[in-house]
């Protein structure tokens, strides 16, 4: 069981998610960040566990953004079956793209991953539903399964923590079975991983598919949050957003995308009203010293210290 | 016969022009790109940056400077500009490889992509932060302004100057790596970098001066830039990213490659905004998607 992480990190999670609300933090803060959270830790699968590096993880944020918006707007669906609708349609569109990117390995699998979003992003400007620059805006929270409102900040709260940790879970369950064990091999010798009879193609397909439906999971709960899905979350400086908080947190780290996402959003939300578009310029900065000097991340750190894998 | 299509010849014409000089930069820009790759291994994110880095330094030296030092004879003109640009920006480039790029040679190769990226994003988060995200004009110079009648179509001088210097540069480059002895190093520094040394090549040194040479070409690129488009923090990004596709389409193996497939799709690109004007922002990502499906590697690339 040594492979495992310490209970106690499930414990912190878990105990900090069930009482942060009452601890006076901003409720809308702590939901972006568990929306943020449950996306780094589905890129972290496909980067951290299988050593793909995609860079157009926006597309899968903002595919289901839009999907659930249009959804719930538009159709009227209750909140539970746009959540579904806008999962489903991250992880068609996760099949798609991963079907192409897998093609071709390494710097390429990123340029692809990169340009296939960024052709996504035009697509989205242009057609109509979206809204355009605008955004597709006031998205009603309904009431879920039709007992639950959620115009409740409370209520809603507890929904997104409810989600971000059925998909952490289902996270840490894939990294630890025999499929995340073979996952983990491609990523350590993708060669060998074939000589051994594994169809890598496959392998990687299916987490692809997984990783951009849980992706897709984590946007379109963020529009019911904020009731928008907009451009911004189509644009490639998200799927750059995505990239630096797993490894700020720690690559491949069971907990080290929850605080990347946490610290990066957190320093988002501190410094825009008092250093303004300086932001950018400090996200490029951490980017650059975690890539020099700090390869390994919070986490990634703190389980060297501790010397178990967290 | 395009009238019968509904397309004016002069519309196609001058459509051809522009995808002409876009696909020019998709050239210059992937040959950057290329030649960087081959010997360090690392995709370079901050390309756009480092070309929008040219087109802004441009454009400072022309209206900035001369108020800075409150004298207007010290205007640095468009050939100046061209000279000396790409020249600061390599050294930029040679002082990044340096002190960063060097200690990521041993690593993964997608760590030099995520280090770039950073960089990427402090130029052009910098560059917003003095200019705002408004463009700047840059003023054609004064033996480019005015036109040259073709006959079919009016050809702008400037634009005609712009293919012309841009391809110039991608045959130099050519020449320089296919034809020369220098080149000749280069060329076993990238199939051998340790054999290479072992001859008594400073491979160091020229992977240093390579990827100078490849951000000052990006450079060269952005001051031929700054009079056509306008120069803004974002043209960098929203280049690179189409860059990246011609890259993938083309492959990375050889130069003529990488020049003829950017100037074919910039060429597709402008066709497309004759005939579907809607797909224009897209075309090159399908042809992209396309031969993924079709041939993997690339048009030019081998299959390792």
């Amino acid at each position: 069981m040594s492979a495992r992480p310490i209970p106690w990190g499930f414990v912190i999670l878990i105990g900090f998610g069930l009482v942060a609300p009452v601890l006076g933090i901003y409720p809308t803060f702590l939901m972006k960040c568990w929306c943020f959270a449950l996306f780094a830790c589905a890129f972290n699968l496909l980067l951290g566990y299988t050593g793909l590096l995609s860079f157009g993880h926006a597309a899968f944020l903002s595919a289901a953004a839009y999907t659930t918006g249009h959804a719930i707007k538009v159709w009227g669906l209750a909140p539970e079956l746009g959540l579904l609708a806008g999962t489903v349609c991250a992880g068609v569109l996760g099949f798609v793209f991963g079907s192409l990117a897998i093609r071709r390995s390494g710097i390429y699998f990123a340029m692809i991953t990169l340009a296939l979003a960024q052709m996504l992003y035009f697509v989205w400007g242009q057609m109509s539903f979206t809204g355009g620059e605008d955004g597709l805006q006031g998205v009603p929270r309904g009431v879920l399964f039709g007992m639950l409102d959620l115009s409740d900040n409370t209520n809603l709260y507890y929904l997104v923590f409810a989600i971000f940790l059925a998909g952490f879970l289902l996270i840490y369950r894939v990294i630890h079975s025999p499929f995340g064990q073979v996952l983990q091999a491609i990523r350590e010798n993708e060669p060998r991983a074939i000589s051994l009879g594994y169809d890598v193609d496959r392998y990687k397909l299916l987490v692809f598919v997984l990783s951009a439906a849980l992706s897709g999971l984590a946007g379109a709960t963020k529009t019911v949050v904020f009731q928008l899905a907009s451009l911004t979350d189509a644009h490639w400086h998200m799927s750059g957003e995505v990239v630096l908080m797993t490894l700020l947190g720690g690559l491949g780290t069971v907990f080290g995308p929850v605080v990347g996402a946490f610290v990066i959003i957190g320093l988002q939300n501190g410094l825009a009203d008092k250093v303004g578009s300086w932001v950018q310029v400090i996200m490029g900065i951490i980017f650059v010293v975690c890539v020099l000097a700090f390869r390994r991340g919070i986490i990634g750190e703190l389980g060297r210290f501790l010397r178990r894998p967290l | 016969m395009f009238e019968l299509l509904g397309i004016s010849p002069q519309a196609l014409y001058s459509q051809l022009l522009i995808g002409l000089i876009n696909g020019s930069f998709y050239a210059v820009l992937s040959l950057g790109l290329a030649i960087i790759f081959g010997l360090l291994n690392i995709i370079n994110f901050s390309h756009g940056a480092q070309y929008m880095m040219g087109a802004f330094l441009a454009w400072i030296g022309l209206t900035q400077l001369p108020q800075w030092l409150g004298n207007p004879d010290f205007a640095v003109n468009y050939w100046a500009a061209l000279v000396l640009v790409p020249l600061i920006v390599g050294v930029f480039g040679v002082f990044i490889e340096r002190t960063m790029l060097r200690r990521l040679y041993k690593l993964d190769h997608l760590y030099g992509l995520l280090l770039t990226f950073g960089i990427a994003l402090i130029i052009e988060g910098v560059f917003r932060d003095w200019y705002g995200v408004s463009g700047q004009q840059y003023e054609i110079p004064e033996v480019f302004q005015g036109v040259i009648n073709l006959g079919f179509m009016y050809l702008p001088k400037y634009r005609a100057w712009v293919v012309a210097a841009a391809l110039a540069a991608c045959f130099a480059t050519w020449f320089v790596i296919e034809r020369t002895k220098l080149g000749s190093y280069l060329r076993a520094g990238t199939e051998n970098p340790r054999l290479t040394q072992a001859f008594g090549v400073n491979v160091p040194l020229m992977i240093m001066l390579t990827y100078g040479y490849g951000v000052a070409l990006a450079a060269f690129a952005g001051v031929l830039a700054a009079p056509i488009f306008t120069v803004s923090p974002k043209m960098g990004a929203d280049l690179i990213i189409v860059v990246f596709a011609v890259v993938v389409i083309g492959g990375m193996g050889s130069i003529l490659g990488s020049i003829v497939t950017g100037i074919g799709l910039g060429l597709i690109e402008g066709l497309t905004k004759v005939f579907y004007p809607e797909a224009s922002a897209v075309v090159i990502f399908v042809i992209m998607a396309i031969v993924l499906l079709v041939r993997p590697a690339g048009l030019f690339g081998k299959e390792q």
